[in-house]
């Protein structure tokens, strides 16, 4: 630690702060961590994905890191029956070096989206990257920083992946419809529960993007114009803006919520968590 | 002391002082051309006009399309108690329109109307809804729309630049002598006009509203170079300044509050201002409590209510309720507007009110009532000009805004000071262009002069010992809050004029610590002497008018005069040094001016109409 | 009333050291009281910058315990009583004297950005420009902004890694984003924005937004949206695309 004019500490880490400036960088980049360790292990295990009691016909669950199922491997415990794969059975020449599991297909969707968000970055360039750790701490200070222009510049690819998470709304919400139905009958179990909020707060988080901020309404200058009347698009971008206000609190609820979700299925499909479920069986 | 030794720098114009009315000075003349340097204090943009909160008053008629310059100019001489100067009156109602304009063109975003036009709010003394505003921070809008405007028309600024004395050649202004702040180092500014733009001189009471530049420095240097000062007496008292905790004691709440609704009441609860409605406004006043409420809802018949009556009768009838045992806790009376408007109006349309009561005070305006109290907030009075060029009687030298008298007579209206800045501060532009084209031969330097004014500064540095400056500032808050404030009479203002005499003889043996590099101690030394020049003209003119009229309340001489509305009082420095305090004649007003102040407001109402009808 | 200990910068921008005073505190002070006192008091030059005292004009900004924040509206019961109270000037920017920064690369930047140019159709038949508050609610927040330049200084691209040649720092990014969103006005700053001001340095990370003592959300509202802003012209082929079609603004 040197001391420069100004009474101020310099160096890395160094700061004047008295409070406890650690602690929010800690827990979330701990926080953040916790998810994508589970994520990845979930993702590797290619099985207990899918609950339907057994039975077949419309209706189950499906785990939202599995979503949508690309292909099936037919013979795993736990899979989803075949004419739920988009393109049929798992194709022959996947290399054996590569687990055969579904989820691996699809995450880096949502994936993208989230390290690409405006919320995301935030607190991986403060926890993971140190850049900077907390307000008036010092980081790694680097002559010559470039901050998101050359090596980050991919960052601006948000709008993409949010066009991506789209889809994934609309994929999941169907699975939350799914989740009503079991061999085609209608009913309701704590898993249907989970995956129906699960794609709420996926909506919460993504149409609360500041990329779609932008393109609801946030790339105008006027909203009134030319008849001095507010557009149906002002609307939008203020549904949007109100959302957007509470961005951090839909990315970690949606972010917790699906990693729930899987571990819920997983659980119930490997036998070890009943569902409660007014099918009865 | 060699001064070829010291900087010199040429401009066409010096503009001293950075506020609304500095700034719209600098741009005119930038505007025409001239080569100008703006010299300020502090850094740019944040001057004193900054804390104008509640708006600009220019009959726009937005929002009621009976506005008319006619009764603006009605309402200012009104409030003014028509000791206004009637041309400058005159020609603020009428330009102030254009002026807000202007600021749109310049990228100034005021509150809208449904319509999509400028919104106006009501205000003390004004008949219609007529400040135009941006919630409750006006001012900062104005200040960086100048700012903003003026830093790419090619203007030269010098920032945390105190100017010291003025240089003359002959009877002609051939520049001023400053110090930068933060070196200590002086400097020399040559040029053939000067617009002082300084603002008024409030730091010398205790309780103001004013910051640490408000030293009277415009005043100081015009009185030193030979200028004349004029209606030096009226001070304002703001009605509404914090009370409480007592390191904010005067700063503003915004007469927004009362204009948006918010009412004042005693410790017993009861809503005093209407016991204090002078004649003069009883026919436009309400006098009833249900009257107000259906003016508050937009009842275009209602009268307005108490509240909203000139500042020199609020600020009076609160410390009459002060006096009289039946204050708030901290000395003051409670404004409430919680129980008036809704928490979410309030934090729409007063948020920095709402911020500073929560922060500094720790109190939730939109439920609890603020404690409030007179705080001194304005000068009417200041140099002396003339009302079409702004130029004081020494060639060359302009002045705008607070620092120069004449539109606001013995009391301003809120709002009218925004204005004021915008319509002043372009006319002494103006001013100085033109005479800048009709003295082309060249100017000289003063050398001698400029040794003496730099050898003043110095002096305080370089004593041995001496007076503390911050305690002789103290003294002198201490005097005129007790002996010139908003109640005045013989034995008091006698009593505050031996007092500043004494604090003269101290000051003549000042002495800062330190070195000459950004101290304060010294700072504070240097504005002392026009601080005490400000204090002694307006305690003398105070002692020599024997009336009671707008901010200026003798006991010993209550009521308006009117032998005393024929003068002015008059201040300058005669050539044995002391201070001489005359009445000065006014002159007579133009009679269509006079017949638009003294018809009623029915007749005036109905005049417009007419006009507004033909084709 | 308590007696407290505080610590204050004394010193230039290359000799200094952190002073120690004592004072009693009263009721309701805030942190610039303080510094009031001690000059009244005990250090008659001790430098400091402040005008309005009311949070107004954004002259008093200092780094108290190590947070970016305007003495004036600091107050002393946020502080533990035995907490000594530690006060410096901004560390962004060059130091004048004791807490006295030297500002003048804010107001460098500040003449750099293209000035307002308002469309002339968008008036009237009476001359009035005719705007609806819907259209400016956006602009005026960043409006609010008092030059304390307490973001700049918290910005750890001007702070650390001192790129002030690359960035114009967030106060002038929210100055440009309430210029590029003003319904009348007819410039067009965003190549600017990119590759002369430096949208692009900021990683936001939001520091800018939590010190602005105005609550504006500089990153939320302004920043972001102007990198949006970019990201159409510059990243993004099927909006050029479609810009190519309808030949928008």
């Amino acid at each position: 630690m040197t001391e420069i004019p100004g009474g101020h500490h310099s160096g890395f880490l160094q700061s004047n702060r008295a409070d406890k400036w650690w602690i929010e960088p800690l827990w979330t980049g701990l926080g953040f961590l916790a998810f994508v360790v589970y994520t990845t292990w979930a993702m590797f295990q290619g099985d207990h994905y899918w609950w339907s009691a057994g039975q077949g016909g419309f209706g189950g669950y499906l785990s939202p890191f599995y979503s949508p199922l690309i292909f099936i491997k037919q013979g795993v415990a736990g899979a989803a029956p075949m004419d739920h794969a988009w393109f049929g059975s798992w194709p022959g020449w996947w290399p054996k070096l590569i687990p055969a599991t579904p989820a691996i297909l699809i995450l880096a969707g949502p994936l993208s989206f989230r390290m690409t968000c405006y919320y995301y970055r935030k607190f991986y360039y403060r926890a993971y990257f140190m850049s900077p750790p907390a307000c008036a701490v010092e980081g790694i200070s680097q002559k010559k920083y470039k901050g998101e222009t050359l090596l980050l510049v991919f960052q601006n690819l948000h709008r993409y992946t949010l066009y991506i998470a789209l889809g994934f709304v609309a994929i999941l919400s169907y699975d939350g419809i799914l989740s009503l139905f079991r061999n085609g009958e209608f009913g309701i179990g704590v898993g249907s529960l989970i995956l129906i909020i699960n794609p709420i707060l996926l909506a919460g988080y993504v149409f609360g993007c500041h990329a779609f901020r932008h393109i609801t309404g946030g790339n105008q200058d006027c909203f009134t114009c030319p008849n001095g009347k507010t557009s149906v698009r002002y609307k939008m971008w203020k549904g949007v803006s109100r959302l957007n206000a509470r961005h951090m609190f839909w990315a970690w609820i949606s972010m917790i919520w699906v990693a729930f979700a899987d571990i819920y299925i997983r659980m119930v499909s490997s036998g070890k968590w009943i569902d409660y479920s007014t099918w009865g069986y | 002391m060699d001064i070829s030794d010291i900087k010199t720098i040429e401009h066409d114009v010096i503009v001293l002082g950075a506020g609304g009315a500095g700034l719209r000075a600098a741009i005119e003349c930038s505007m025409h051309g001239l080569s100008t340097g703006l010299v300020c204090k502090s850094l740019l943009g944040k001057a004193h006009t900054v804390m104008a909160e509640g708006g600009v008053a220019a009959a726009l008629g937005n929002v009621d399309s009976r506005d008319n310059w006619k009764v603006h100019f009605r309402d200012t001489m009104r409030g003014g108690k028509f000791l206004n100067n009637w041309r400058m009156a005159e020609l603020h109602a009428k330009e102030a329109p254009d002026r807000v304009r202007e600021l749109e063109e310049w990228g100034a975003v005021f509150d809208r109307t449904k319509t999509g036009l400028i919104n106006q709010r009501n205000f003390g003394g004004h008949r219609y809804p007529r400040l135009a505003h941006v919630g409750d921070r006006t001012g900062l809008e104005i200040i960086r729309t100048l700012q903003d405007h003026g830093i790419h028309q090619g203007i030269d600024v010098y920032m945390e630049c105190t100017g010291l004395d003025l240089l003359k050649d002959g009877d002609r202004i051939s520049g001023m002598v400053a110090m930068w702040r933060e070196t200590g180092e002086f400097v020399i500014f040559k040029s053939k006009a000067v617009i002082l733009a300084t603002g008024g001189g409030g730091k010398a009471w205790k309780i103001t509203s004013n910051s640490w530049e408000y030293t009277g420095d415009g005043y100081g240097m015009a009185y030193e170079a030979g200028a004349e000062l004029m209606d030096m007496e009226f001070t304002q008292f703001h009605p509404t300044g914090m009370v409480w905790p007592p390191s904010v004691r005067g700063t503003l709440v915004t007469e927004g509050v009362r204009g948006e609704g918010g009412i004042l009441v005693n410790s017993e609860g009861k809503r005093f201002m209407f016991d204090n409605i002078p004649d003069r406004f009883a026919p436009e006043t309400a006098d009833t409590e249900d009257e107000t409420a259906r003016w508050l809802e937009g009842d275009k018949e209602a009268r307005r209510p108490p509240e909203l009556l000139t500042r020199d009768v609020v600020a009076r009838a609160i410390r009459k309720e002060v006096k009289a045992g039946r204050g708030s806790p901290h000395g003051g009376a409670f404004l409430d507007i919680a129980s008036r408007r809704s928490a979410e109006d309030i934090q729409k349309k007063l948020p920095s009110m709402y911020h500073q009561f929560k922060v500094l005070a720790e109190l939730d305006i939109t439920e609890e009532p603020m404690e409030v109290g007179p705080t001194l907030h304005y000068f009417m009075g200041g140099v002396r000009v003339d009302s079409d060029s702004q130029m004081t009687c020494v060639p060359g030298l302009f002045a705008a805004g607070e620092c120069a008298a004449g539109v606001h007579g013995a009391n301003r209206l809120g709002g009218n000071s925004l204005s004021d800045l915008l319509v002043c501060g372009k006319l002494a532009g103006e001013g100085a262009v033109k005479y800048l084209e009709s003295n082309k031969d060249e100017i000289n330097l003063d050398e001698n002069r400029a040794r003496e004014i730099i050898r003043a500064a110095t002096d305080i540095l370089n004593r041995e010992s001496g007076e503390n400056p911050y305690l002789i500032h103290e003294d002198l808050q201490e005097t005129m809050q007790s002996n010139v404030g908003i109640v005045r009479d013989d034995e008091l203002l006698t009593l505050g004029i031996s007092g500043i005499d004494k604090l003269w003889n101290k000051f003549k043996n000042v002495k800062a610590d330190g070195a000459s590099q950004f101290n304060p101690g010294w700072h504070q030394a240097i504005a002392l002497r026009n601080l005490l020049i400000t204090s002694e003209a307006v305690a003398k003119a105070a002692r020599l008018r024997q009336e009671s009229r707008g901010a200026h309340t003798r006991v010993d001489y209550e009521g308006e005069r009117d032998e005393w509305l024929k003068v002015n009082v008059v201040i300058k420095k005669s050539p044995d040094g002391t201070m001489s305090v005359e009445k000065v004649e006014r002159g007579s007003p133009d009679p269509e001016l006079e017949r638009i102040a003294n018809l009623s407001i029915e007749e005036l109402e109905e005049e417009v109409q007419r006009e507004a009808g033909q084709p | 009333m308590s007696l407290r200990n505080f610590q204050i910068y004394r010193g230039d921008g290359t000799v200094g050291e952190m002073k120690s005073y004592q004072l009693e505190i009263e009721k309701g002070m805030v942190v610039l009281d303080v510094i009031h006192r001690i000059q009244a008091e005990q250090a008659g030059d001790l430098a400091v910058r402040w005008n309005c005292k009311a949070g107004k004009c954004g002259s008093c900004s200092v780094e108290i315990n190590g947070k970016p924040k305007l003495s004036c509206m600091t107050r002393m019961n946020e502080y533990a009583e035995d907490e000594t109270i530690s006060i410096r000037p901004l560390k962004a920017f060059p130091i004048m004297r004791d807490l006295v920064a030297d500002v003048s690369w804010n107001y460098e930047q500040n003449k750099r950005i293209t000035p307002f140019k308002p469309d002339p159709s968008s008036k009237n038949e009476s001359g009035d420009y005719v705007m609806m508050q819907e259209d400016i609610d956006r602009v005026q927040e960043f409006r609010k902004c008092i030059e304390c330049y307490l973001c700049q200084n918290v910005c750890h691209v001007l702070r650390d890694h001192e790129r002030k040649d690359a960035f114009v720092g967030p106060r002038f990014m929210i100055r440009l984003a309430g210029l590029e969103m003003h319904p009348l006005d007819m410039q067009d700053r965003i190549p600017d924005v990119k590759n002369s001001y430096g949208s692009g340095m900021c990683n936001i990370t939001r520091c800018c937004t939590d010190v602005c003592p105005e609550h504006i959300q500089i990153t939320d509202n302004g920043i972001i949206p102007m990198k949006e802003r970019v990201v159409d012209r510059y990243y993004d082929p099927v909006m050029k695309l479609i810009g190519l079609i309808f030949r928008r603004k």
